[in-house]
């Protein structure tokens, strides 16, 4: 019944073959593979659906809520100039989600990527075929990583166009006064972005490493947003001092620095550095860990 | 064995890497050395005066230094400076003047006679000190600092006194009529504030009352007489007087300038409007025409608050004194110009954050000129009677913030429709740093009686909208104009700043008529201004900025993390390497010696020194009951799990996680594992482009047909059934043709027709050539399909073998028959030499064996026309498999 079965050839019986005829450790699992069996997950599909959603949500709140003079106790924010031009739109959708939104797609990405698959038992089966272990992290790695970043700069790319159809082309109005011309405020916006998908490596990291630890991908998210959010708790004790600057929670809202007149790098150099400590540690414990560990899901 | 560190050990050292930068500054900034203070009240010429003498731990002799503190202060304010340079290595002393803290004695300003003698007979009493530092007998090893009135003092001491060997004066004044009257305007509100600070009842007159020198109104508070009056006479009138000018040259460092020549730091305020930066500018000119080496470093804040850089500043004061007093020529002492520039607010502390721009001379305040057109016709505005309301710049007590939010593009000023003229230069098209003091060329015509006008000059940074515009440092220069009624031309020097004028902004010069800070006539009179020439706006393109300082760990914490990162990965590596190929077995393929394997938290051996050999072509069944250690066998086999000893050879090479060779074993393995979704054909699809191999050798078709999941291979595979998933499974163990397959319970979940069709596939698979493993639980199907058998029981091999070696026994076998035969032909069967007996039984004839072979038994069997059916062992595989077991058996 098969044709298989009428073309048989006997493996060779000479010298030792290490592997099957063209297969290259190197070429094992591509990024293009890898980005294509994450792409169709319906919780990629979600979180872009939620990401591009959100803008329009802010617009129709604002265009609800009308103009808000009163009653904003002498502190200026991002949200008072919200509707002055889509580059202000761009900037006040990222100030609303830098917090917590977009730390949940890193999460979900890196900390679901090996936990799934672990889940689904295709895990045994890729490193059978064989994916050499740390190529199979690194592979899903990039992608997850890749898929976080596509999600920080869809957001405040689709914040800016609707803003700029509801709003105007025009300058970032600056809640502290001044205002940063349209071309320049969007190269702002991007190291923005750019610093807030620095600042999300940890989480990253630590979604990443979870997810090589757990069989169970929601433990590995929510670890990881879990953690997250001790940190902007531990960050809130101003008891703690200096110590507080080793805290990623501590820098995450250092990208405000790239929206004030003059960019003031600071805090966002320092944010970076604590991050990608924190990361490369935690992806080194993911790859240690990993290389080891006995598959049984 | 190889090595294995507990994880929690790698996280620990790690977290330990981490953390230990901030232990070490802990650890170091636990216990200072200890700092003597001896606290002495000094008679000097008809006043008692309050000292402080600290000394640290070192032996020998040292430099001095001389600490001088601000107005309306007392040697207390820099009691941490002078533990900080005592712990540094000098003997530091440190007074209150004469007037403040528990000092006796009336203010004289930094009188010659008076304070500038103090200094010097304080400089006697270092002298006779044992552990100072001496140049020659009665002439110490010294240098004297301070801020303001103690910048002061520090300028003067080093005029008078010829002993004095390094000075850094901060914030301070070069002439103090120049900085109370600039350009004969009087600066009233700074003036007031800085007599009121001298009229502040201090401890001295507190603690005794009854010593307030007689005759002297109660407003004068510890001035001199001579002092009191003049103040209240220029401040009565609103102009300053010859008089009152002279009495103030006459006491500032600039009347014994020629005579300063030591090497001086000069730190001085950007934020200031009582001490202008044009103060210290006149400093260095003149040190440096005299020769001496001299340092200006220009801080972000001043009088007008900000900030004032302390720590900063105090270090560089110590390195200072390093090079010039301990005479350590290897010390750095800093650029010889520095400038603090404001960056922006860091979010995280909301403190702005400060660089340095640097150069290696001092350009003065007019480097480099750029010319800037203002336009605007001559503009006439009022001078308000009684000045009211005054236009705003600085604000003293107020100022510090003001002045610090103007570099931020935020600033508090104000003037008055109809009060001022203002001229505007077109937008900058790129930015413009201006560093020094801009001048322009004015007309200005005065309808005042005497022909004078009061003005104050300023150049706004205005912004693209026209609207917002910043005050640099919220500086304005007065001038008193004379002679003015048939108009006169007036260059207005403006305040030096430094300050960027971003692309876009422009530049507006602003003359008004009033100023808070300032007096101005109060009868009411129009001025016009027109400008006559360009704005010429100097640049110091000299000077560099610097990056902002980052702390260590901005640097240092993710290098420390790639060594951590690299330190893990690289512990995690197996010391031996793998184990060479071995030729002998490159065509065997599945060789398994003494492997063994405990999970973790197991409490026995999942499989134990197991050792089997799988031929080219056989079909072998591996069979065990549950717990039997089947799949645990077949997780090494894959690489999934490690050993804990043994060795798995499949071809020849020995199996590692991931080894090559692994691409020619196909493997369906507990259940399918598919992405569910994504439908049947591209989980195949992406599974073959997963191993990287090429698309021509997967067969993609002829595993699929084996799947035959029809038109379902479209659907995701989340909808797919237990047996469908199943056959997927398979389709994907077989795709690329492997030379070993490996299948686990294949046929769970397919039904009858399907498992027929599993069989044959498995059976014709091998017969190629190639080899199939088969794991199960299901006997009978191991004993249609399979070739060779291993069973095992506990982890442990029972037996190994071909099938009929181990059912059969060439025991007991079977003859089914077509028909009911005769006894005689039972007997006749029972008598074939080789065969024991011969019974009929249900089904046919029961024959057991001697020394003939099954084949030849059914040769003599059809040579006596029995009409048989079949020969099978009696012994069914299920009866062999629980006697080997042990199990059941009994």
């Amino acid at each position: 019944m098969s044709p298989l079965l009428d073309t048989p050839t006997a493996p060779a019986t000479a010298a030792p073959v290490e592997s099957a005829p063209g297969y290259r450790a190197g070429r094992t699992l591509p990024l293009r593979v890898e980005a294509l069996r994450q792409w169709k997950r319906r919780r990629t599909l979600i979180m872009g659906g939620i990401l591009v959603a959100l803008p329009f949500v802010l617009l129709i709140a604002f265009a609800i809520g009308g103009d808000q003079d009163g009653g904003r106790n002498g502190r200026i924010t991002l949200m008072d100039t919200a509707t002055a031009s889509g580059a202000n739109f761009a900037a006040t959708s990222l100030f609303v989600s830098a917090g917590f939104l977009l730390v949940v797609p890193v999460a979900l990405f890196c900390g679901d990527t090996v936990a799934s698959e672990a889940s689904w038992s295709s895990l045994r089966y890729l490193l059978a075929a064989p994916v050499p272990r740390s190529r199979l992290l690194a592979s899903k790695l990039t992608v997850a990583l890749a898929y976080s970043a596509a999600a920080m700069i869809l957001l405040p790319l689709v914040a800016l166009a609707v803003g700029t159809v509801a709003y105007g082309w025009g300058p970032l109005r600056l809640p502290t006064g001044g205002a940063v011309p349209a071309g320049d405020a969007v190269l702002r916006i991007g190291i923005a972005v750019a610093f807030v998908f620095a600042s999300q490596l940890v989480t990253a990291g630590l979604a990443f490493w979870l997810s090589t630890r757990t069989d169970a991908p929601l433990g590995a998210v929510g670890g990881a947003v879990g953690l997250t959010i001790v940190g902007n708790v531990l960050d809130a004790v101003t008891a703690l001092g200096d110590w507080r600057e080793y805290l990623p929670a501590h820098w995450q809202f250092a990208w405000i620095d790239a929206l004030q007149p003059q960019l003031e790098w600071g805090g966002m150099v320092k944010g970076t550095a604590i991050s990608l400590t924190y990361a490369l540690v935690l992806f080194a414990l993911a790859f240690r860990g990993f290389a080891r560990k006995d598959i049984v899901s | 064995m190889r090595l294995r560190l507990p994880r929690w050990a790698a996280v620990t050292a790690v977290l330990a890497v981490i953390a230990g930068a901030g232990t070490w500054t802990a650890v170091a900034s636990d216990d200072p050395p200890p700092v003597h203070r001896a606290d002495r009240m000094l008679d000097l010429d008809g006043a008692r005066i309050d000292t402080s003498y600290f000394t640290g731990d070192a032996d020998g002799r040292r430099p001095a230094v001389l600490l001088g503190h601000g107005f309306g202060g007392s040697k207390d304010d820099v009691r941490a400076q002078a533990e900080q340079l005592a712990r540094d290595g000098y003997a530091v002393l440190t007074w209150s003047a004469r007037g403040f803290g528990a000092s006796t004695g009336e203010i004289g300003l930094n009188d010659p006679d008076h304070e500038v003698e103090d200094a010097r007979k304080l400089i006697d009493w270092l002298a006779a000190r044992p552990e100072v530092l001496l140049d020659k007998p009665g002439d110490p090893r010294v240098g004297v600092t301070g801020a303001s009135y103690g910048g002061a003092i520090s300028l003067l001491a080093a005029g008078h006194d010829g002993r004095v060997d390094a000075i850094a004066p901060q914030i301070t004044y070069w002439n103090l009529a120049d900085a109370l009257f600039p350009n004969d305007v009087f600066k009233k509100l700074w003036a007031g504030i800085f007599f009121s600070a001298g009229n502040q009842p201090g401890a001295a007159s507190a603690g005794a009352p009854g010593k307030a020198p007689a005759g002297k109104t109660a407003a004068c508070g510890r001035f001199t007489p001579e002092l009191c009056s003049l103040y209240e006479r220029v401040a009565v009138s609103g102009k300053p007087d010859a008089a009152a000018r002279a009495l103030l040259e006459a006491r500032s460092p600039s009347a014994v300038g020629s005579r300063i020549k030591v090497p001086a730091l000069l730190v001085q305020g950007q934020s200031d409007s009582l001490f202008t930066l044009a103060q210290s500018d006149a400093m260095a000119r003149t040190l440096t025409a005299n020769g001496a080496p001299v340092a200006v470093d220009w801080i972000s804040g001043g009088h007008d608050g900000g900030d004032r850089e302390t720590e900063r500043v105090e270090r560089r004061i110590s390195t200072w004194f390093d090079r010039w007093l301990k005479k350590d020529t290897s010390v750095d002492t800093g650029p010889a110009f520095r400038v603090s520039r404001t960056g922006g607010v860091d979010s995280t502390d909301g403190q702005a954050t400060l660089r340095a721009a640097t150069d290696d001379r001092y350009p003065g305040l007019t480097p480099g000129a750029t010319d800037i057109p203002l336009a605007g016709p001559a503009q006439t505005f009022a001078n308000p009677a009684g000045a009211a309301p005054p236009a705003v710049s600085a604000v003293p007590g107020l100022g510090g913030g003001v002045a610090g939010l103007s570099s931020l593009g935020v600033g508090l000023s104000l003037d008055f429709p109809g009060q001022h003229a203002r001229f505007d230069a077109k937008p900058q098209d790129e930015p413009l740093r201006i560093t020094g003091t801009p001048t322009v060329r004015t007309k200005v015509t005065s309808t005042a009686t005497d022909g004078s006008a009061v003005l104050f000059a300023k150049v706004y940074d205005v912004g693209p909208d026209g609207r917002q515009q910043v005050l640099p440092a919220q500086l304005v220069a007065p001038v008193r104009v004379d002679g003015a009624t048939a108009g006169k031309s007036v260059t207005l020097t403006l305040p030096a700043i430094d300050h960027e004028v971003e692309a876009g902004h422009r530049l507006r010069l602003v003359v008004a008529a009033t100023d808070l800070g300032y007096a101005s006539p109060s009868v009411p009179a129009a001025y016009t201004v027109a400008v006559e020439g360009p704005l010429t706006v100097p640049t110091a393109p000299g000077l560099d900025t610097q990056a902002a300082a980052l702390p260590w760990w901005v640097w240092g914490l993710p290098l420390l993390g790639l060594a951590g990162a690299a330190a893990l990965l690289l512990t995690a590596r197996r010391r031996t390497a793998a184990p060479a190929p071995d030729p002998a077995l490159a065509a065997v393929p599945l060789q398994i010696t003494g492997l063994s394997k405990k999970y973790k938290g197991g409490d026995r051996y999942s499989v134990k020194d197991l050792t089997f050999r799988v031929e080219q072509g056989q079909v072998l069944g591996l069979l065990g009951p549950n717990g039997a250690g089947k799949t645990t066998t077949l997780r090494m086999l894959m690489g999934l799990i490690t050993p804990d000893e043994g060795e798995i050879r499949v071809f020849g090479q020995a199996i590692r996680p991931g080894a090559p060779v692994l691409s020619r074993v196909g493997s369906f393995v507990e259940g399918a594992g598919f992405l569910p979704h994504l439908n049947g054909r591209e989980n195949l699809d992406l599974y073959w482009k997963a191993t990287g191999r090429p698309a021509q050798d997967a067969h993609v078709d002829e595993a699929l047909r084996i799947a035959n999941l029809g038109n379902a291979l479209d659907r995701a595979v989340r909808t797919y059934s237990q047996g469908m998933r199943q056959r997927l499974a398979l389709a994907q163990a077989m795709l690329g043709l492997p030379d070993l397959l490996i299948l686990d319970e294949p046929t769970n979940g397919l039904d009858p027709p399907q498992i027929r069709e599993m069989r044959e596939v498995m059976i014709r698979y091998a017969a190629g050539g190639r080899t199939v493993i088969v794991s199960s639980h299901l006997l009978a199907e191991v004993e249609q399909s399979c070739t060779h058998l291993v069973v095992m029981d506990r982890g442990q091999l029972v037996q190994a073998g071909p099938v009929a070696e181990i059912t059969g026994s060439g025991d007991t076998l079977l003859v089914t028959l077509g028909e009911a035969v005769p006894d005689a032909l039972v007997e006749k069967v029972g008598a074939l030499p080789g065969v024991a007996t011969a019974t009929r039984t249900d089904g046919g004839i029961l024959v057991r064996l001697d020394t003939l072979d099954p084949t030849a038994l059914i040769g003599e069997l059809v040579g006596l026309d029995v009409p048989l059916t079949g020969v099978g062992p009696h012994r069914r595989l299920e009866d062999a498999f629980l006697t080997l077991i042990g199990g059941g058996a009994a």
